[in-house]
């Protein structure tokens, strides 16, 4: 295994059809060593990288390296990422064993044992279509296909969207045992920041395109607060607070803020921020200034 | 063997949990020193945490004296708390009890009764920090 320090790379990001585009100037960093999530409302282009970053599709503009290596370089950069596409799909009028025989043929480095093992404890049958499976048992198996590839990078497009409850825990489970097993970068996305909450300790905010937030999860949880307080303007703030929401009632306001210490001031009730309202905070953030949202508004 | 459990509401990091959970363990005399924790894969599989979350509630007990890792073994607890104190908890519990049914006669509710005792534990904390 080669040592990388970056799971992927975009520079200048970009793919246009038409007169649309689906990513425009993209530039972020997915380090190597996480799970890290990729999180964005439907259309911020999450699928549109993903599809980049697995050589599914060849950029309009721009770059985007995959471990180091350009996507789909190559029968080497292949066997090197495990993608699971969005809606976990497998081939309906295969068998679970059919499945594994064709990952067996197409991956070099495929890991009969494993992909056995973790069929049997799924309690999945190997003659079963996998057309007759239920939506968690697909999503398992197509898993189960990626884990076998034995990957360094396993990238997962909305994985979870479509399944119940019950089914997106089971998913999870394995795929955090598996994770701490063999030892792989993980890039999964979704539009439900709770959903990654618990496993990602990595976060990509992509909003129209745009990065508008990253860094590993403690750190941003650590840095960002929500101030409640008498009325004050928000020019009064330290200028070392960078004010990411603010809502004002008659006696009293209310901020979102990033600051890198810790804020001393007695006047403000000083709380931790949650996951879901810090990425909601960035939505809203996002829509308020950016001039990027246009790219959102001329979605059909 | 300790299982884990993660309360998504209580607005506690999960691997505050993980830790609080083995010091209370400790305290009840459910782990002592020897035993071996849950492997960080059987955790994360369990929980669907990120495994980094697990190693980093082992590491902070470690730092804490609390538990030490074997490589390529696991992680076992080091120590076991006195069981002078453990033979308290009875005692203890009980008198518990009956103040709790006093503050209820008294016409506590019981949140208020909760952040009554919540208040005592954090000014007895702080005067034992100064």
């Amino acid at each position: 295994m080669t040592n990388v320090t970056v799971a992927i790379e975009a520079r200048g990001l970009g793919k246009r059809y038409g007169h649309r585009w689906a990513l425009r100037d993209c530039t972020l960093t997915i380090p190597a060593g996480h799970v890290a999530g990729l999180v964005g409302p439907n259309g911020a282009g999450k699928t549109t990288l993903i599809s980049l970053a697995t050589g599914m599709l060849a950029p309009t503009t721009g770059t985007v390296e995959v471990l180091g290596g350009r996507p789909s370089s190559g029968p080497g950069q292949l066997a090197r990422v495990g993608y699971v596409a969005q809606d976990t799909p497998t081939y309906a009028g295969l068998s679970v064993a059919d499945h594994l025989r064709l990952g067996a043929h197409l991956n070099p480095g495929w890991d009969a044992g494993l992909a056995r093992r973790r069929i049997e404890q799924l309690g999945l049958d190997p003659k079963q279509k996998a057309g007759k499976l239920s939506g968690g048992e697909r999503a398992q198996l197509a898993l189960t296909l990626a884990l076998a590839k034995r990957p360094e990078l396993l990238i997962l497009d909305e994985p979870i969207a479509s399944l119940d409850p019950r089914a997106r825990r089971e998913f999870l489970q394995v795929l955090m045992g598996a994770t701490a097993e063999q030892e792989f970068s993980v890039v999964i996305s979704s539009h439900q920041v709770a959903d990654l909450e618990r496993v990602s300790d990595y976060l990509v905010v992509l909003i129209a395109s745009r990065v508008q937030l990253a860094g590993e999860m403690d750190d941003l949880l650590a840095s960002h607060h929500l101030l409640t307080g008498p009325r004050r303007d928000t020019a009064s703030l330290p200028a070392s607070l960078q004010v990411i929401t603010e809502s004002h009632t008659g006696r009293q306001s209310t901020f979102l803020v990033r600051s890198s210490g810790p804020i001393i001031d007695p006047g403000w009730a000083v709380d931790p921020v949650s996951l879901e309202d810090l990425v909601l905070a960035y939505l809203g953030h996002a829509s308020a200034g950016s001039p990027n949202i246009r790219v959102l508004e001329a979605r059909p | 063997m300790i299982e884990f459990h993660l309360d998504s509401k209580s607005g506690v990091a999960p691997y505050l949990q993980l830790i609080q959970q083995v010091r209370q363990a400790l305290r009840l005399g459910l782990l002592r020193a020897g035993d071996k924790l849950p492997t960080v894969k059987d955790v994360a599989g369990l929980l669907a945490i990120n495994p980094n979350t697990v190693l980093k509630a082992y590491r902070e007990l470690e730092y804490e004296g609390l538990a030490a890792a074997k490589p390529g073994v696991g992680t076992f607890v080091t120590k076991t708390v006195s069981d002078a104190s453990i033979a308290a908890h009875q005692r203890l519990s009980l008198e518990l009890a009956a103040w709790i049914r006093r503050a209820q006669q008294a016409g506590l509710d019981f949140e208020s009764i909760e952040a009554l005792f919540q208040r005592a534990v954090r000014s007895a904390a702080r005067e034992e920090a100064v």
